[in-house]
């Protein structure tokens, strides 16, 4: 244990901000996916870091299963978004978001 | 059931046509049976009472040696400022006198009115039941009047009546006339209103003035010594003292009221109205409220020794007896010599007070207004029988109209002796009732007027040979003792006149040919009256009078000498002579050989001076000219002054400043502002909706952008608050 | 600076890399290929955090079935991912902004924060404990069934949603 556990946390939060602004600025809805895919994952990161350095002394773990659903739920995430991306680009023929701007009065 | 029982229920009298007249208005206006009934049954209460209260007061005065019941009962004060005004009702001989007199000859004209009103046939006059409810109420002012305790409960009755007589007079204001020279009812109301007013407004000076002066109105307190002291001797101006000023003024409402000179000229054409009305107002009551006035102030005038008010009274009395009787002779109008005459006796009366002759004068009145209301009642039968003749005559029908002459009968004047004539034949029920009036009017032996009159007469002879208490000087009376004789002279000839004109000879119209009998309810009064006529006198003759010995411990109660007016032989055969000269001159010229044609044989000869009493030596011409014109056209003058140099140029100026104003404000506040506020809320809206709109594109990740924005900025807060 | 010191920056960079590449490349498939590259770091993480099972999860899950999911509908909606042209929408400035900021932001806190930090060993059977806790009324059985029921519901939505009507 000799990497500090802020380097970890660190890490984590640059990986979550990178993928959060591919959420913010891509066009591409795969694109964003990927950048969701990347924030899940600087998530996990940040759990099992937090577990190792902290929560192990106790034996649980907790921060394990926490990572596994995460991951269980960004993989079923991911399916579904996939379809939804899939269905509308069937429909419109386009995977551009800025044009899926129905959401508003 | 003690006398004071009664006397306390005094103030009910005039309350009870009062009621009447308020039922009528309110509720029973549209039935006319019971519109009769309602305001014979408040006459007639009132009429019950009045006769008790009147039996009590004289029984009382003759008994009771101590106080005759000068009985003022307070019934409420009004306070006013520094003083109260005292209301309340009071009986004493005096006022027993007049509801003697006053409800029951109110309740003969009211019976007689039913018929007179045509109720039952076919032209009954479509205001009936208003015209009971207004003699109804002014049954109520004249009985208020004779039991007030104080001059100003006194002065709103007057009031009541005076209005009574406008609406009354003018009953049939519709009426128009194809003579232009002829007066409507309209105006004729109008005018008896305003001249009486100008009477009215010298008696408001007079109590004002006593008021300012004495602090008090009420009757008893007015009288006391004390302050009929303090007005005799403190003077208003120069050497006169208040008691004469206020004397005279208050004589003068009686003036007006009483239709004296200068004040008569609304009389006569008061004839206007229905005939019920001529008989109620202007020959019983209303006139002889002016007389009653003069009699119940009477302390007032006699307060000053030597004062001229009594000379005021006395003169314009006696001018007025002699100046009416003038003018009856060259009346043709039926009831306009009736008028005249009333007003020439109402001298008498006047002329009398201010002689000293206080019982002759009330004895006087009180067989006046009998023998008065018995000639203008039988008057208004045979007009009415006149006209019911001319309307047989004419359309050979029942086309009956309302009885005085008018439009629609095409000018035929039904008041016109000229048009009668042997109508005693026709109607003799009415004729001989008519013929015991006309002998009473006259003073023959021994008919009420005789009694009377004579009584007149010889207080007047007597004043002038023995002097009178009050210090006039001692040959006043002669004066006045001339005038009335020789009035009295005029009086029997116009009278005769009348009757001959009337009802002796043939019948000079068609109409007078076939005039009916009056009904019943008509012809029963009549009757009724001419039995007063001829017996009330005898409580009056001299040597034993009972009215002397009803008013005269009145008077010694007032602490005043009322002259016992002794028969004198020679003064009654003057006035039997005097008398029976008139008749003799009436029958020469229109009862021995009755006129044929409608032409009086006194024009010729009277020449110009005929025209002159004919046309009332034109003083209602010089009045309207003096005084009437120029005031219409100041009226006028101003009206037109004001509405065009005042009030357009100010309503113009008002609407054009508004305007301006307007469109003043319209510029400065309304677009700039008002508009530009609302233009302005408009346009932030849409910039702000515009601007608000942009947040909603629609995108995701603006949404989340904003999201997320949003807790970097929280989190930013929590960090630097830490 | 020992061993672990140096490979961890290796492996955060290549974590860190992968990212970058998939959030500014132009293409669409170069960046799904940088994800699988930026997976493989956060799964080196793993196995310097002594958590292998995790690691190898993620490897088969995340790389194994993710990426290529996402691959396939990249290929799948071919059309008009040539036409690409534009990659980024009209606020990446704001979002580029944010995103620094809060990374700022949290890199601040993080350093300063003394983390209760204990040195302790990882059990030797820990992946027994983990199968163990998974299941265990007491642990996380419900989480893991409610995950497998997510899971279901996701299989049957996604094939509803893409089926060709």
């Amino acid at each position: 244990m000799q990497v500090p556990l802020s380097w970890y946390l660190v890490v984590a939060a640059a990986l979550f901000c990178i993928g959060l602004y591919g959420v913010l600025s891509r066009r591409n809805a795969i694109g964003i996916l990927m950048g969701v895919e990347l924030m899940l994952n600087a998530v996990n990161v940040n759990l099992i870091a937090f577990w190792r350095y902290v929560e192990a002394v106790r034996a649980t773990m907790a921060g394990q299963v926490f990572a596994i659903i995460v991951i269980t739920v960004a993989a079923a995430e991911a399916a579904v978004g996939l379809a939804l991306i899939i269905a509308i680009y069937r429909n419109r023929h386009t995977v551009d978001v800025t044009e899926a701007d129905q959401l508003k009065l | 059931m003690t006398a004071n029982f009664f006397f306390n229920l005094t103030w009910l009298i005039p309350l009870f046509p009062l009621a009447a007249f308020a039922i009528i208005v309110l509720w029973t206006n549209r039935n006319r049976l019971l519109s009769t009934w309602v305001a014979w049954i408040g006459i007639g209460l009132a009429w019950i009472l009045s006769w008790i209260i009147f039996w009590l007061a004289g029984y009382h005065a003759k008994y009771l040696t101590a106080s005759v019941e000068n009985y003022p009962v307070p019934l409420f004060s009004t306070p006013t400022g520094s003083t109260e005004l005292q209301v309340g009702f009071q009986v004493d001989t005096l006022t027993g006198l007049m509801l003697f007199m006053v409800p029951f000859v109110c309740l003969m004209i009211f019976i007689y009115s039913k018929g007179y009103m045509n109720y039952g046939t076919q032209a009954v006059d479509s205001r009936y039941s208003r015209f009971f409810a207004y003699i109804s109420l002014f049954a109520c002012g004249m009985l208020g009047l004779v039991v007030s305790d104080n001059l100003l409960t006194l002065f709103i009755f007057w009031e009541v009546m005076g209005l009574c007589s406008y609406l009354l007079i003018g009953f049939w204001f519709e009426k128009k006339y194809t003579d232009p020279n002829r007066i409507t009812p309209k105006q004729a109301s109008l005018k008896a209103f305003l001249t009486t007013r100008v009477g009215d407004i010298l008696m408001l000076a007079g109590m004002l003035l006593l008021y300012i002066q004495t602090g008090t109105l009420t009757f008893k307190e007015i009288f006391s010594t004390e302050v009929l002291e303090q007005l005799a001797t403190t003077y208003a101006f120069g050497q006169v003292p208040w008691a004469t000023v206020i004397a005279i003024l208050i004589f003068g409402g009686a003036v007006g009221k009483s239709a004296q000179f200068p004040l008569h000229v609304w009389l006569p054409d008061a004839m206007e109205g229905p005939t019920p009305v001529s008989a109620l107002i202007h020959a019983a009551t209303m006139v002889s409220a002016g007389v009653y006035l003069v009699a119940r102030t009477f302390p007032l005038f006699v307060a000053v020794e030597g004062g001229t008010q009594l000379a005021v009274v006395a003169f314009i009395g006696a001018f007025t007896a002699l100046f009416a009787g003038t003018m009856a002779i060259a009346q043709n109008d039926i009831k306009r010599v009736l008028a005249y005459s009333t007003i020439s006796q109402l001298g008498f009366m006047f002329a009398a007070l201010g002689i000293g002759a206080y019982v002759a004068a009330v004895f006087h009145l009180i067989t006046h207004a009998f023998f008065k209301a018995l000639l203008f009642l039988g008057s208004g039968s045979v007009i009415h029988g006149v006209e019911h003749g001319h309307h047989h005559s004419e359309h050979g029908g029942h086309g009956h109209e309302s009885p005085e002459g008018d439009l629609r009968s095409g000018g035929f004047d039904a008041n016109d002796m000229m048009n009668m004539g042997g109508l005693l034949r026709r109607m003799p029920a009415t004729g001989w009732a008519f013929i015991v009036g006309a002998l009473a009017l006259t003073g023959i032996f021994p008919w009420a007027g005789f009694w009377s009159k004579d009584e007149i007469l010889a207080d007047a002879w007597n004043a002038f040979v023995h002097g009178t208490e009050y210090g006039v000087a001692k040959f006043w009376p002669i004066f006045v003792f001339a005038m009335l004789a020789l009035a009295a002279l005029l009086t029997a000839f116009y009278t005769a006149r009348l009757v001959f004109l009337t009802f002796a000879g043939r019948p000079r119209t068609e109409a007078a040919h076939h005039a009916p009998e009056s009904v019943p309810s008509m012809t029963w009064p009549l009757i009724i009256l001419a039995v007063f006529s001829t017996f009330l006198g005898l409580f009056g003759m001299p040597w034993a009078s009972r009215v002397y010995s009803l008013l005269g411990e009145y008077g010694t109660i007032m602490g005043e000498h009322i002259p016992h007016g002794e028969f004198n032989a020679l003064v009654a055969g003057i006035s039997l002579f005097v008398a029976g000269l008139g008749w003799l001159f009436g029958w020469l010229l229109y009862g021995r050989k009755p006129l044929v044609e409608a032409v009086d044989p006194i024009e010729k000869p009277l020449g110009p001076v005929y025209t002159l009493l004919k046309n009332r030596y034109y003083i209602d011409q010089l009045y309207h000219k003096v005084l009437v014109r120029p005031v219409i056209n100041l009226a006028s003058a101003a009206y037109a002054f004001d509405d065009r140099v005042v009030i357009d140029p100010i309503v113009d100026g008002v609407g054009r400043f508004g305007r301006w104003l307007s469109e003043w404000l319209k510029k400065a506040v309304d677009n700039p502002i008002i508009d530009g506020a609302v233009n302005g809320v408009g346009r932030v809206t849409t910039w702000f909706g515009e601007f608000m709109r942009a947040t909603q594109t629609g995108q995701i990740q603006n949404y989340l952008l904003v999201a997320v924005v949003t807790i970097l900025f929280l989190l930013i807060l929590f960090l630097v608050r830490t | 600076m020992s061993m672990q010191h140096v490979v961890f920056i290796i492996l955060s960079a290549i974590a860190l890399i992968g990212a970058l590449g998939v959030v500014l490349n132009r293409r669409l498939f170069r960046s799904a290929l940088f994800l699988v590259l930026s997976f493989v770091g956060v799964a080196g993480f793993y196995i310097l955090l002594e958590v292998e099972l995790l690691a190898m999860i993620q490897l088969l899950v995340y790389v194994g079935a993710i990426a290529i999911l996402i691959i396939f509908a990249i290929m799948l909606s071919r059309q008009a991912m040539v036409a690409d042209d534009k990659v980024l929408n009209e606020q990446w400035i704001l979002g580029g902004l944010a995103a620094v900021v809060l990374c700022a932001t949290l890199v601040y806190v993080l350093v300063q924060v003394n983390w209760p930090v204990v040195e302790v060993t990882v059990p030797a059977n820990s992946i027994q404990r983990l199968g163990e806790s998974l299941v265990d009324p007491n642990g996380f059985v419900l989480p893991f069934e409610v995950a497998s029921v997510l899971l279901l519901v996701a299989l049957v939505g996604a094939v509803i949603i893409a089926r060709e009507k």
